[in-house]
C-alpha cells in the first residue's frame, strides 16, 4: 500500500469515527425523547393539569399544585436574581480591569460551577433552620442563587458588545452617565440579556436538588410563602422512585411537560438570539 | 450627579453580593460541618464506615464513589466529545453543522431528573438484562465486571453522567478548535496534508490546554451531579471493585439522607461531605478556568 493511500484511508477512518461519535452521542437523546413522549403522553389529560393528587394507589388526579409551584418558584427566583445579576454584570462591564472586578468575575464563575445540591444545603443552613421549616421562599432563594452567576455573565458579555460610539454620542449630547447606561447601553444589550435570562430560567425550571431541602414539596396547595411548595421536578423525582404504578405514569407525564417547557424555552431563545445577531429584530 | 452615585453604589453592592455569596457558602458549610469533623477528626476522609446508628461516619465510600463514577463518565465521554468537536468544527459538511450542534445543545438542556427517570426505567433494566451480562461474559476476568448484574449501580451512573457531560466538553472544545487561527490550517493544507492530518498537526497541538480545561469542566459537572446519579446508583455506602455494584457519591448520599438525618452528628457529617464537594469542585473549576483562559485568551463564556 502506498503512503498516500494509507494517509487517505486514515483520513477517511477518522472522518467516519468523528461522525459516529456524533451519532452515538445523539442515540440517548433519541431514546430519551421517544420514551418520554410515548410513556408520558398517555397520562396527560385535563385532570393532570387541574387536579391535586389523589390518595396513593388510586388512579387519576393531577399535579396542578406542582405546575403552579414551579411557576411560582421560577418567578420569584427570577425576581430576586434579576436586579443583582444585571447590576453586577453592569459593574463588571464598566469596571472591567480592576483587581476587585477580577475577583468578582472569579466568584461568579465559581458560583456557577458549584453543585446545585451544595447551594440547597447552604440555603437550608441560612434560611430553613432560622425559619423553623421548609418554605417556598427558601426554594426561590436557592434558585435565585443559581441564576445570579448566569445573569452576571450574560449581562457583562452583552454590554461589552455595545459599540463605544453609542456611549460617546450619548455623553456628548449631555446625557448623565447613569442614564446613558440605563437607556442606551442596557437597551441595546436588551435582547441578548433576555436570551440569557430565558436560558437561565430554562435551567432552574428543571432543577431538583436545590429544592429538596428548601421547598421540600407538597401534596396540596401551599397556603403561604412560608410553607413547603410543590414543584414539577420534585414531583417527578418523588413519583419516579415510588413503588406505585399510577405515580410512575404521572412522573412520565410530568417529565414530558417539563421537557417541553425547558427544551422549548432553550431552543426558542437560541433561535431568537441567532435572529437578532443577524440584525433582523432588536 | 446624585443619581450617578446611586447607580454606582447599587452596582457595587450587587457585585459585592456575588462575591460574598461564595465566601458565605464556604463559611456556612465549614461551620455546620465542623462538629462532625471535630468529633471524627482526621479519620473522616479515610474511614469507610457510615453508621448513623453508632455515630460512626467516614467519607471514604463517597469519595470513592464520586471518583469512580466521574472517571467512568470521562472515559466514555472524552473520546466521544473530542470526536464530536472535531466533526462539528473541521470535518462536517456545512449544512450538517447547525442541526447537529443544536441537537447536542438539547442534550444539555434536559433536566437531570429526567435523565434519572429514564435511567431507572430504561437504562438500568437494559443493563441488567443485556449490557452487564454481556460485559460479564466477555470481560468478566476483570474485577471491574464481576458480580451480579443489578442494573442499578456504578456503571449506570457512569453512563448517564457521560451522556450529561458530553455537551459541555464538546461545545467548549469546539469553541477552542474554532479559535485556532486559520493560517495554521492553511499552512498544513498547503503542504499537502489531508483534513485529518491538518487537524492533528495544526489544531490539536495548539488546543491542548484549552481541551484539558474543557475536560476539567466536564469533570466538575460530573462531580456535582446529583439527581440522575442518586436515582440510578443504589445509594449504598460500599466500596467495591465491580462496576456492577451499587455505590454512592457525595452528592447522592446528601440528597438521600439529608431530610432524614437522625441526629445532629449525622447532619453535620453530611454538611462536611457538602464542604468536601464544594472544595473539590471549586479547585477543579478554578483549574479549568485557568486552562481555558490560557488558550482562548478570554475566560470562556456565553454558552450554556
Amino acid at each position: 500500500m502506498t503512503l498516500l493511500l494509507r494517509r487517505r484511508m486514515m483520513n477517511l477512518t477518522m472522518t467516519i469515527l468523528a461522525f459516529l461519535s456524533a451519532l452515538i452521542a445523539l442515540v440517548p437523546l433519541f431514546f430519551i425523547l421517544t420514551h418520554v413522549v410515548s410513556k408520558g403522553a398517555s397520562a396527560l389529560n385535563a385532570d393532570f393539569f387541574t387536579q391535586l393528587p389523589l390518595p396513593v394507589g388510586e388512579v387519576g388526579g393531577g399535579v396542578a399544585h406542582a405546575i403552579i409551584g414551579t411557576l411560582f418558584l421560577v418567578g420569584v427566583g427570577t425576581l430576586l436574581s434579576l436586579p443583582i445579576g444585571i447590576f453586577a454584570g453592569m459593574f463588571l462591564a464598566e469596571n472591567g480591569a480592576t483587581r476587585f472586578s477580577r475577583i468578582v468575575r472569579f466568584s461568579a464563575d465559581m458560583l456557577n460551577g458549584t453543585p446545585s445540591i451544595v447551594i440547597g444545603v447552604f440555603v437550608y443552613a441560612i434560611l430553613v433552620v432560622p425559619f423553623g421549616g421548609f418554605s417556598a421562599i427558601s426554594g426561590s432563594v436557592a434558585l435565585a442563587i443559581i441564576m445570579i452567576p448566569m445573569l452576571v455573565r450574560t449581562t457583562e458579555e452583552m454590554i461589552k458588545l455595545v459599540p463605544h460610539s453609542l456611549r460617546e454620542a450619548a455623553l456628548a449630547l449631555g446625557v448623565p452617565y447613569w442614564k446613558m447606561l440605563w437607556s442606551i447601553v442596557l437597551r441595546t444589550a436588551r435582547s441578548g440579556i433576555v436570551t440569557g435570562l430565558l436560558l437561565s430560567i430554562a435551567r432552574i425550571a428543571g432543577e431538583t436538588a436545590p429544592l429538596l431541602f428548601t421547598a421540600l414539596g407538597n401534596q396540596f396547595w401551599s397556603q403561604s410563602l412560608f410553607e413547603p411548595i410543590a414543584a414539577l421536578p420534585l414531583m417527578i423525582f418523588t413519583y419516579a422512585i415510588s413503588p406505585f404504578e399510577e405515580w410512575q405514569r404521572q412522573a412520565w407525564a410530568g417529565a414530558l411537560l417539563l421537557i417541553m417547557m425547558v427544551v422549548g424555552l432553550n431552543v426558542a431563545s437560541r433561535l431568537f438570539f441567532r435572529q437578532t445577531l443577524k440584525g433582523k429584530r432588536s | 450627579m446624585n443619581r450617578d452615585r446611586l447607580f454606582e453604589k447599587v452596582s457595587l453592592g450587587s457585585a459585592l453580593i456575588v462575591f460574598f455569596l461564595v465566601v458565605l457558602i464556604g463559611l456556612m458549610l465549614l461551620s455546620e460541618g465542623f462538629p462532625a469533623l471535630r468529633t471524627i477528626g482526621i479519620r473522616f476522609p479515610f474511614s469507610d464506615a457510615w453508621n448513623p446508628v453508632s455515630g460512626n461516619f467516614g467519607a471514604l465510600p463517597f469519595i470513592f464513589g464520586t471518583l469512580v463514577s466521574s472517571a467512568l463518565a470521562l472515559v466514555i465521554a472524552v473520546p466521544l466529545s473530542l470526536g464530536i468537536a472535531m466533526f462539528l468544527s473541521e470535518l462536517a459538511p456545512r449544512f450538517m453543522r447547525v442541526p447537529i450542534a443544536t441537537l447536542i445543545e438539547i442534550l444539555a438542556a434536559i433536566p437531570s431528573v429526567i435523565y434519572g427517570l429514564w435511567g431507572i426505567f430504561f437504562l438500568a433494566p437494559w443493563l441488567r438484562e443485556t449490557g452487564e451480562p454481556i460485559l460479564g461474559k466477555t470481560l468478566g476476568f476483570l474485577p471491574l465486571f464481576q458480580g451480579p448484574p443489578y442494573g442499578i449501580g456504578m456503571l449506570a451512573a457512569g453512563v448517564i453522567l457521560a451522556i450529561m457531560i458530553i455537551p459541555i466538553i464538546s461545545s467548549i472544545t469546539r469553541d477552542i478548535f474554532l479559535a485556532v487561527p486559520n493560517e495554521q490550517r492553511e499552512a498544513a493544507l498547503a503542504l499537502g496534508a489531508t483534513r485529518w492530518e491538518t487537524t492533528k498537526m495544526a489544531v490539536f497541538r495548539m488546543s491542548r490546554p484549552g481541551v484539558a480545561g474543557a475536560i476539567f469542566l466536564g469533570l466538575g459537572r460530573a462531580l456535582g451531579e446529583t439527581m440522575a446519579v442518586t436515582m440510578v446508583i443504589g445509594n449504598r455506602p460500599d466500596i467495591s471493585l465491580s462496576l456492577f455494584a451499587p455505590g454512592a457519591t457525595m452528592a447522592s448520599i446528601i440528597a438521600n439522607e439529608f431530610t432524614e438525618a437522625t441526629d445532629d452528628l449525622h447532619l453535620s457529617a453530611l454538611f462536611a461531605l457538602g464542604l468536601t464537594l464544594f472544595l473539590v469542585t471549586f479547585v477543579i473549576n478554578a483549574g479549568a478556568r485557568w486552562l481555558v483562559t490560557k488558550t482562548v485568551g478570554v475566560p470562556f463564556g456565553g454558552r450554556s
